[in-house]
């Protein structure tokens, strides 16, 4: 990682944290300008290192970019940044040359960073894959290229969480500081008690991002005013969501960021430890933080008597060793604590008894990142953001069948239609959307007809589902729903901690009636279709009865994709149940087959291989399937060599 | 050593359990019984209650990896664009269930939750080296490849 | 405080700070649970309590739920019916068909939730888990496929006993209670002492029968079949066998084993009192040459399992004396066989105890003399019950009868030690006599008695002070152990006893769900106490002849070959 710049370290602590006033003095500002970039005097070329491009292969490439640079004498700039959020066109490389606008570049590869070097330096775009310029009235704009503020993906959007990602340097403590970064972490202990945090917070509306959307302000008074000489903040990163992966991508880009929340949050509580609670295979991620961290103790800004105020703050990362379940504040706590991951039955609540036995607030990343936002820009704007009930913006991740798969932040309020189709660009290759499964195996599947809800907790949860982690999926005609369900089935039943009843056993049983209604039954003698059919009956009953007494949100909110789908997707189930048929082909067991005669060579094969004897035909002539006798197993499609069996 | 892993931890404090596992899996690959016993005196901990910890969590292992590990996602994303064709394409191939490894040594498979790349699924890894929109098709020409490449 | 809360349109009193659940048995109304164990913290793990409060969207586990004034409560409500009926019906569809042969048949609490919630057709079933059983332990059987969670093993093991031996392995539908790195029991810390037995609700965890070959025995002309049974259990039974409680039933006991077809029936109280002879004289020469001391007690097996793995620096300080039951089994192949003429080999030794590693301790090597051991089997209270029934003996028409000579008398300090607290009181009352040869002036000493984790006192005898300290529940026994390392005690004699409370609550005894049972049994060794004449080992006629006999003086060297024992250090995995 970077190394400090101990000259640009002696500025920004005196002249840029230790400034008491609002204003700064012009020399500071142009220094603070050139730190972070806005005034360049040489080529500066990001390249986006990130999960998913790293996974792409972006580390070769940004050694291909040194090389490049190096070889050619060039005096230019190579700069890691974090993700801007579309991970459709990752990686994503900026070049930005003195005087002009700044340039992106999609999918950028081995293949072809070269060239889109070379028609840069040489005044050419590269047309296949620029993606767009930044604009600024200052520079030369290049001709025939979008602006970023053009592209449906970025126009529609409205960034305060993800504003710096993609743009700033993650390694640098300058750059962040550079960008007013810390600005509102040191005015509230230079002029504000925790009293006047908390209820700035509370009157700013933020509720919880992590999915109960619990009012943070309200959740940080109940341990203010816990007695205790120790407490705890924990900031939960852990997302281990199967679908969503919104903090990872934001930790990765903008680090400082959560620092800075955590930091004034802790603060607020009167916590002077702060753990943060990462996966350990978040590597970038937990790098970074890492980093972040090392970088603002060198800064002072957290540390002993941060800067002369007498209030301390240390920041603990604790690595997770891979359990959703974990997400859940009293098994994360559990979890930190050398336990197994485990929930505790509430009450009593983390926030008068939680980490080793303390006042402990757990909140979520995005619910930190949002503070420094309400410091800076006041309760009251924040507040205008949103709906009535839920204030501010949210992002989301979107995956799926979209075009523009990535991170989605949009004032509460948005319609979901607009985050598919307008921030999104719709289904891939035009199809038609069949679902949309918001908040992974906690959440549910909305239909066609959901797409006008506009986005807060409320209306969400009276569509029957919850906002979790808020990853979003989009599933087109060509998922099966039963199928959907059946995942998040599996994932929970693997996923629960075990300890209650109706979570182990009931996620377990949901999961095996679902199996058995995308199967044919094994044998024809009945029983198994009774037992189908008994499942299917108790399904909701069952559903009911682990929400109603599951111990944690784990359990509580297991029954929703299955709930919900009931609700909305009835006619799916009972085409599943009744018809035996999966119209999206993605049951397999459910498939049926038949014999192309004119195909079929009567080699008899498929007679001898079919385990109940469903195929019929002397040799040399063409063969019969009894659909009466076949039981779906597709065993006769893998073996014929001639492509005589046709799967429907 | 393990014993030089231990001493990373001067405090003998049961919170410490989780990342001195982390520490010995990431040096040894996995965690053997002689280093449970080991962390065991050392934390004063019950070694049932280390392995029962351990257990419980997806990254700790108990027997070493394969030579060539291969990890498939099993995040939502990956799964609505079917992978489980290519997970039981992997499966039927080398003969082995998730957690599994080949009786010749060379492949360990691991289902994983979303490894970070939902525009890319199908996606999975061979120990670094990472493969995205996979297609089942090319499943026996990648497994070929590390079978001759161990040749 | 008391305060009133609102329960199914009533309002009853509740104390605030306890939780739903107290306040609702405080005024009798039965809500069912399976993972809450009285004087624990709840869990809520296993949302049996469930209970319907208005304004709660779900329902509440009301044994982990705090009361508070604003409280309105259903707790039989329809939704909180169907809840529990289903959660049951979620054990049952994970759980093996095969009530009619578990040893728990007719007391199990999964059987007895069905029963109550009427569950009466299968609503819900799926493929079940398949987990393998596990027969390696000498005195306890694991079944994990019967069980169902609930942790209660694991807490005992770990908050009462401190030997966690286990924990719950994996997560999910895959979770499981599991040893240390999911050995075999006997491979593991496991002192078998049986106390995960007693809380399991299941057939889960059961002893070892060796019910069979006692039968093939008494069935054998060939054998001399003799049974010898704890004093612990003769206070235990009474109600059990439909007998009026409170009484010891040691007379009955005898009878009825004789019904059976026992040879010789011996009462363990006089292997009770040569135990307390012994050991009192091995203290008093420890006193003496102020070597290796303090003394730990040696006749618990499961503490001594426990000190060989997880305290080998102790070995020395432990008492070489044998168990009484051991004592009993070797003056049983010796004594009464060149006294009665019968070869070693054509007896058969049958012990009756309330214990499960009393199993496990008649198998260890040191209890063996070139191929005899002292003790041939030992059955638990809970098998005995069983062979009774089996017998088809009828208690209530039986008359008492005496056990058989040569060991027919005993002190009622030779009933003492089945209490915790009372080994150590006997124990005392003879080390006057041995190093004073005077009796001491009080011999009831009421700190030692009672139920508090841990007793200690000082007990003057000749111009000695000497401290005296009992504890039950292994973990209270760590800590004291960690007191002595650290030079914090000068107490001279502990008596430890693995389960809390003694033997009278061991791992063998009958099930019961009569909270003041412990108390009754308790009672009753103390009344014999108060009652009978002769309080002290040294008194028991029978042992003055043993040793003018058979053994000659106290820690002789013939004393040293049958009475003594020694202990080795043992590698399990902690
Ligand atoms: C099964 C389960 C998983 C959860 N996972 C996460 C998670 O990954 N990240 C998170 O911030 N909150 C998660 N939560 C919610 C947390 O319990 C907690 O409510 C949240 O961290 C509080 O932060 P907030 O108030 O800022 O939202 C999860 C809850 C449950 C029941
Ligand atoms: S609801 Fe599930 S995850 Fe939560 S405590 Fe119960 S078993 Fe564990
Ligand atoms: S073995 Fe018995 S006591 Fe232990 S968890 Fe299972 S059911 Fe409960
Ligand atoms: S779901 Fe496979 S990478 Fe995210
Ligand atoms: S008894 Fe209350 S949850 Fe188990």
């Amino acid at each position: 990682m970077d190394k400090i710049n101990e000259l640009n370290k002696d500025f920004l602590i005196t002249k840029v944290l230790h400034n008491a006033h609002e204003t700064l003095d012009k020399e500071v500002v142009a220094k603070l300008a050139a730190i972070k970039r806005d005034k360049i005097n040489k080529p500066i070329i990001t390249i986006g290192v990130n999960t998913p491009s790293r996974i792409i292969g972006v580390d070769e490439i940004k050694l291909g970019l040194l090389e490049y640079v190096h070889d050619r004498n060039f005096d230019a700039q190579v700069i890691d940044v974090g993700s801007l959020g579309l991970t459709t066109y990752e990686p994503i490389l900026s070049v930005h040359l003195p005087g002009k606008t700044k340039l992106y570049f999609k999918n950028v590869s081995l293949e072809n960073y070269i060239s889109i070097l070379d028609g840069t330096f040489n005044n050419y775009i590269h047309e296949e894959a620029v993606l767009c310029q930044v604009r600024n009235d200052i520079f030369e704009q290049w001709e025939q290229v979008p602006f970023m503020d053009e592209l449906p993906y970025f126009k529609n959007q409205q960034r305060l969480v993800l504003k710096n990602c993609g743009f700033i340097d993650p390694n640098s403590i300058e750059e962040y500081i550079a960008t007013g970064g810390y600005k509102s972490f040191l005015k509230t202990i230079r002029n504000n008690t925790p009293e006047e945090v908390c209820e700035k917070i509370e009157n700013s509306n933020l509720r919880g991002r992590g999915g109960e959307g619990y009012p943070t302000g309200k959740k940080w008074r109940v341990a203010l005013e816990t007695a205790s000489e120790q407490k705890y903040l924990i900031c939960n990163a852990g997302e281990s969501d199967p679908g969503a992966f919104m903090e990872r991508l934001l930790i990765e880009s903008d680090p400082h960021k959560i620092i800075e929340g955590i930091s004034i949050s802790a603060y607020a509580i009167g916590a002077q430890k702060a753990y943060v609670y990462i996966e350990s295979e978040y590597e970038i991620a937990v790098a970074r933080l890492k980093n972040a961290i090392k970088q603002a103790k060198e800064y002072g800004i957290i540390g002993h008597d941060i800067l002369n105020s007498g209030y301390n703050l240390d920041i603990i990362i604790k690595e997770g060793a891979g359990a959703y379940v974990c997400g859940e504040e009293t098994a994360l706590i559990s979890s930190i604590e050398g336990k197994r991951g485990k929930p505790h039955s509430k009450p009593p609540y983390p926030a008068t008894k939680g980490l080793f036995g303390r006042p402990t607030v757990v909140n979520n990343v995005e619910t930190l990142v949002n503070i420094p936002i309400i410091i800076e820009k006041g309760a009251n704007w924040f507040k205008s953001l949103g709906t009535e009930g839920s204030s501010g913006t949210k992002v989301f991740s979107i995956s799926g069948k979209v075009d523009y798969k990535g991170l989605v932040e949009v004032e509460m309020g948005t319609k979901l239609r607009d985050i598919i189709f307008r921030i999104s660009g719709g289904i891939v290759q035009g199809k038609k959307f069949k679902a949309l499964h918001i908040g992974g195996p906690s959440g549910g599947c909305l239909t066609e007809d959901h797409l006008d809800i506009e986005i807060d907790y409320e209306a969400i949860s009276q569509a029957g589902i919850s906002l979790g982690s808020a990853g979003m999926v989009v599933l087109d005609e060509d998922n099966c729903i039963i199928d959907m369900v059946k995942y998040f089935m599996n994932f929970l039943q693997e996923e629960s901690c075990g300890i209650c009843i109706p979570c182990r056993e009931g996620t377990r049983r949901m999961h095996e009636i679902l199996e058995n209604i995308s199967k044919r039954p094994k044998d024809d003698n009945g029983n198994t279709t009774l037992q189908r059919f008994k499942g299917v009956m108790q399904l909701e009953n069952l559903a009911e009865v682990i929400k109603d007494t599951s111990m944690c949100g784990l359990g509580r909110k297991a029954a929703n994709p299955v709930l919900s789908s009931l609700k909305w997707f009835r006619d799916e189930y009972e085409e599943h149940i009744f018809e035996r048929n999966c119209e999206a082909g993605i049951c397999q067991e459910l498939r049926t087959f038949e014999i192309n005669i004119d195909a079929c060579t009567g080699c008899t094969l498929c007679a001898k291989k079919c385990p109940t004897g469903a195929i019929i035909g002397s040799p040399q002539n063409a063969h019969f399937i009894v659909q009466d006798k076949c039981i779906g197993c597709g065993i006769c499609y893998d073996t014929c060599k001639f492509s005589a069996i046709i799967s429907k | 050593m393990i014993e030089s892993i231990l001493e990373k931890y001067p405090f003998v404090q049961r919170d410490n359990i989780i990342p001195i596992l982390q520490d010995i899996q990431k040096n040894y690959g996995f965690l053997s019984e002689e280093s449970i016993i080991k962390v065991g005196k050392y934390l004063n901990m019950p070694t049932s209650k280390i392995y029962g910890l351990a257990t419980f969590y997806n990254q700790f292992r108990f027997e070493a990896k394969a030579k060539y590990h291969i990890r498939i996602c099993n995040g939502t994303s990956c799964h609505i664009n079917s992978n489980l064709i290519i997970i039981n394409e992997i499966k039927k191939r080398l003969g082995i269930e998730n957690g599994g490894i080949t009786k010749d040594g060379l492949f360990s498979l691991e289902e994983t939750t979303c490894m970070g790349a939902c525009g890319l699924g199908p996606v999975m890894a061979i120990n670094e080296r990472y493969y995205t929109e996979v297609n089942v098709n090319k499943i026996p020409e990648i497994i070929e490849y590390y079978l001759n490449n161990d040749k | 405080m008391v305060i009133e809360i609102e329960v199914n349109g009533k309002n009853i009193k509740a104390n605030k700070g306890d939780t739903i659940l107290e306040t609702l048995y405080n005024n009798g109304i039965k809500v069912p649970t399976l993972c809450r164990m009285d004087g624990f913290t709840p869990t809520g793990a296993c949302r049996m309590c469930v209970v319907e409060v208005e304004g709660k969207t779900d329902l509440i586990p009301s044994c982990s739920f705090p009361v508070d004034e604003s409280l309105k409560i259903k707790t039989h409500s329809t939704r909180v019916i169907r809840a529990r009926k289903m959660l049951v019906e979620l054990l049952l569809s994970n759980h093996p068909d095969d009530c009619l042969y578990c040893i728990r048949n007719g007391n199990c609490e999964l059987q007895d939730l069905a029963v109550e919630l009427n569950v009466r057709e299968r609503r819900i079933s799926g493929d079940k888990s398949k987990l393998n059983s596990d027969h390696s332990s000498p005195g306890i059987i694991r079944d994990p496929a019967k069980c169902i969670l609930c942790g209660r093993c694991v807490r005992v093991c770990e908050e009462i006993l401190d030997v966690s031996t286990f924990d719950f392995m994996r997560r999910g539908n895959k979770t499981a209670i599991s040893t240390s790195m999911n050995k075999d029991l006997n491979f593991s810390n496991c002192i078998n002492c049986g106390q995960c037995i007693m809380t399991c609700p299941t057939g889960a965890l059961h002893e070892k029968t060796n019910f069979d070959i006692v039968q093939d025995m008494i069935n054998n002309p060939e054998m001399n079949v003799i049974a010898q049974f704890s004093p612990s259990i003769a206070v235990s039974l009474a109600d059990e066998l439909g007998l009026r409680s409170g009484k010891d039933i040691s007379g009955i006991l005898v009878a009825a084993l004789k019904r059976i077809g026992f040879d010789k029936v011996f009462d363990t109280s006089f292997g009770v009192d040569l135990a307390i002879y012994e050991q009192s004289a091995e203290l008093a020469d420890r006193i003496k040459n102020d070597e290796n001391l303090p003394m730990f007690s040696s006749c618990c097996s499961g503490w001594i399992k426990h000190m060989e793995q997880s305290h080998p620096d102790m070995i020395d300080n432990v008492s070489t004396s044998k168990s009484p039951q051991q004592m009993m089994g070797a003056m049983i192949k010796s004594y009464f066989a060149e006294k009665e003429d019968i070869s070693p080999n054509k007896i058969f030794s049958v012990s009756i105890m309330p214990c499960t590693a009393k199993k496990f301790e008649a198998q260890r090597e040191e209890m063996t003399h070139k191929g005899v051991s002292d003790i041939d089997v030992v059955l638990t209270t809970r098998e005995l019950v069983k062979l009774i029934h089996l017998y088809g003996i009828d208690v209530q028409s039986l008359d008492e009868e005496k056990s058989d000579a040569p060991f027919n008398n005993r002190s009622s300090a030779g009933k003492m030690p089945a209490v915790s607290g009372g080994l150590a009181e006997s124990i005392a009352r003879t080390l006057a006599f041995h190093l004073t040869e005077k009796e001491l002036t009080n011999i009831k000493i009421a700190k030692l008695r009672g139920t508090k984790e841990r007793r200690e006192t000082y007990v003057k005898i000749g111009r000695q002070q000497i401290g005296f300290a009992v504890v039950s529940g292994l973990k209270n026994a760590n800590n004291l152990i960690k007191e002595i390392r650290d030079g914090k005690s000068d107490i001279k004699f502990i008596e430890v006893m693995a389960c809390p409370g003694g033997c009278i609550n061991g791992g063998g005894q009958v099930f019961t769900n009569d909270d003041k049972a412990l108390k009754n049994r308790a009672k009753i060794i103390y009344d014999l106490d108060d009652k009978e004449a002769i309080n002290v080992a040294h008194k028991n006629s029978g042992i003055l002849e043993l040793y003018k006999e058979f053994l000659g003086e106290p820690m002789s060297e013939k004393c040293v070959k049958f009475l003594h024992t020694k202990y080795t250090q043992r590698d399990v995995l902690l």
